[in-house]
């Protein structure tokens, strides 16, 4: 492990342990925050009761479906708008303040038109997670070099193996980060969703949790979420800056 | 290979060849080369030097089919160039063309595959470049890993395992430091022994020019036409150690800045005396 890497485990088990003493000691209120080591506890109580399995199949699914249909669609999206600049010049200033806009207001309208089910729930997961796939595409396509297409000539390659073989290899980092995102905000939104409004689900759970006063059931499950999404975004994070090392960049 | 004679056989030729860069965007056109004659002979070494922003890319890029000339004609081997880089021809940029998702062997192989070739052939060639050109031992290496002057002998195999008879080199030294340039012009003189191919070199530098070539040709500020263009009679056996103490080296690079001081004065936007 390097030493950033140490220091960033001491200040983690730090304050885990400051929180733990704090809610021990009584210096925070027990019902406002259980003990991390309680948290732990519970989680495992719960997982090993098979209570939540059903939950976290479906929440966890959804959020695989919401990434994957982003990353598909924006990708073949981005590459369409950076094909016709006219279009992109109209959409930019869309792609530029569309995370300024609070699309979870459209979640109502989507229940009203789809009713309390899972769809809801994906589209708002798409909706919020597209987005950045395009951006990742147009950015990427932005940045491959100009002499490839001129490579891509002299080997008289046609527009598809130009796309495949050399641009979309060239832009892939980007892309890759595109990937990220829409996996982040895939998370974010249905977790999001499934807490204010859902007929199942981890975040439904959590709400539930919530309004019957469980602290440490609320805690238990925020705390698998949250190694959840650590666990995919490390991973993710791990493979990108490995792939990055071997080109010989940063990841971006 | 016999040494090219000054009537050795026409390999490709330009006529009258002229490039106007259209208006763009409330910009006026630009006429960037031309009128332009030029006849490469069969398994010579050509070397084109001129003020910046003369033609001398557009001049490659027109003859490699990369670009269309506004007027005129090339042809390569007899056959008229159009809109595709013609069979036969292979192009190295200036610019860092190697693909950094790929190692140097795939690299060098990437057009072979392109073509079809059988792996065994594959194989061979590629093994073949990269020992020539001095990568054997980074054969599994990515670009990354490699120097400025690696990485352009990457894209040199890459052209090299498709045996082109044409090669054309767009300033691929540009970027590299003076000591690496010098060995890279060997690595090039080398290239050219070993495959007889007809050589046009695009460069800035006015001795490397007079070092590798069998002619070199001076072009004026934009539009780039050819003020001279000379002989320099060195013998097919040569490399850098030996030419740079030849007196006609001398000769030679001094006559090409005497052709080129004017021209460079007028395209940094100069007049006078000195530009006369």
């Amino acid at each position: 492990m390097t030493r950033v890497g140490r220091i960033r485990l001491i200040v983690i088990v730090a304050a885990i342990a400051a929180l733990e003493l704090a809610c021990r000691t009584g210096l925070i209120d027990h019902r406002i925050i259980v003990p991390p080591s309680e948290m732990v506890v519970t989680l495992v109580r719960i997982l090993a009761s098979g209570s939540i399995n059903a939950d976290i199949v479906r929440t966890l699914g959804i959020i695989a479906i919401a990434a994957a249909i982003s990353v598909v669609l924006g990708f073949a999206l981005g590459l369409l708008v950076h094909a016709l600049p006219r279009v992109r010049e109209a959409l930019d200033p869309f792609f530029a303040t569309y995370y300024a806009v609070p699309i979870f207001i459209f979640y109502p309208v989507l229940i009203a038109i789809f009713g309390l089910s899972l769809v809801p729930i994906l589209l708002i997961g798409v909706a919020t997670a597209i987005v950045a796939m395009i951006i990742a595409t147009l950015n990427g396509l932005d940045r491959v070099p100009r002499v490839l297409t001129k490579v891509a000539r002299v080997h008289r390659m046609g527009a598809i193996a130009t796309a495949v073989q050399l641009q979309l290899p060239a832009a892939a980092p980007y892309l890759f980060t595109g990937v990220k995102l829409s996996v982040s905000y895939g998370f974010i939104a249905v977790i999001a969703s499934e807490f204010i409004l859902a007929p199942a689900g981890l975040g439904r759970d959590i709400a539930d949790a919530y309004a019957d006063f469980n602290n440490a059931r609320m805690y238990a499950l925020m705390l698998f979420l949250l190694t959840i999404a650590t666990v995919v975004n490390t991973a993710l994070h791990a493979f990108d800056l490995r792939w990055a090392r071997r080109r010989g960049r940063g990841a971006p | 290979m016999s040494d090219p004679s000054p009537a050795g056989e026409t390999h490709a030729q330009l006529t009258g060849v002229t490039r106007v860069f259209p208006p763009v965007a409330g910009h006026p056109s630009v006429h960037a080369l031309g009128p332009v004659d030029l006849d490469l002979r069969k398994g010579e070494f050509f070397a084109v030097v001129g003020p910046s922003g003369c033609g001398k890319s557009t001049l490659l890029e027109v003859l490699a089919g990369l670009q269309r000339p506004t007027a005129g004609t090339v042809t390569f081997e007899g056959k008229p160039v159009g809109n595709e880089v013609p069979d036969g021809i292979g192009v190295v940029f200036q610019e860092d063309a190697s693909f950094p998702w790929l190692t140097v062997w795939d690299n060098a192989a990437f057009g072979l595959r392109r073509q079809g070739a059988a792996d065994a052939e594959v194989r061979r060639r590629v093994d073949d470049a990269l020992a020539f050109m001095g990568l054997k031992d980074f054969a599994r290496a990515y670009p990354s890993q490699l120097s400025g002057g690696m990485r352009q002998r990457v894209c040199i195999a890459r052209t090299l395992v498709l045996q082109p008879r044409l090669i054309l080199l767009d300033e691929p030294f540009g970027a590299l430091d003076a000591q690496t340039r010098l060995l890279m012009g060997d690595e090039v003189l080398r290239l050219w022994r070993r495959t007889s191919a007809t050589v046009l070199l695009i460069t800035h530098a006015l001795d490397e020019a007079a070092m590798l070539s069998d002619r070199v040709g001076a072009m004026s500020a934009r539009p780039g036409r050819f003020i001279e263009i000379i002989e320099t009679g060195w013998p097919r056996e040569r490399d850098s150690s030996t030419i740079v103490q030849e007196a006609a080296f001398g000769t030679i690079t001094g006559r090409l800045w005497s052709n080129l001081r004017g021209e460079s004065m007028k395209a940094l936007g100069h007049s006078g005396p000195a530009a006369a």
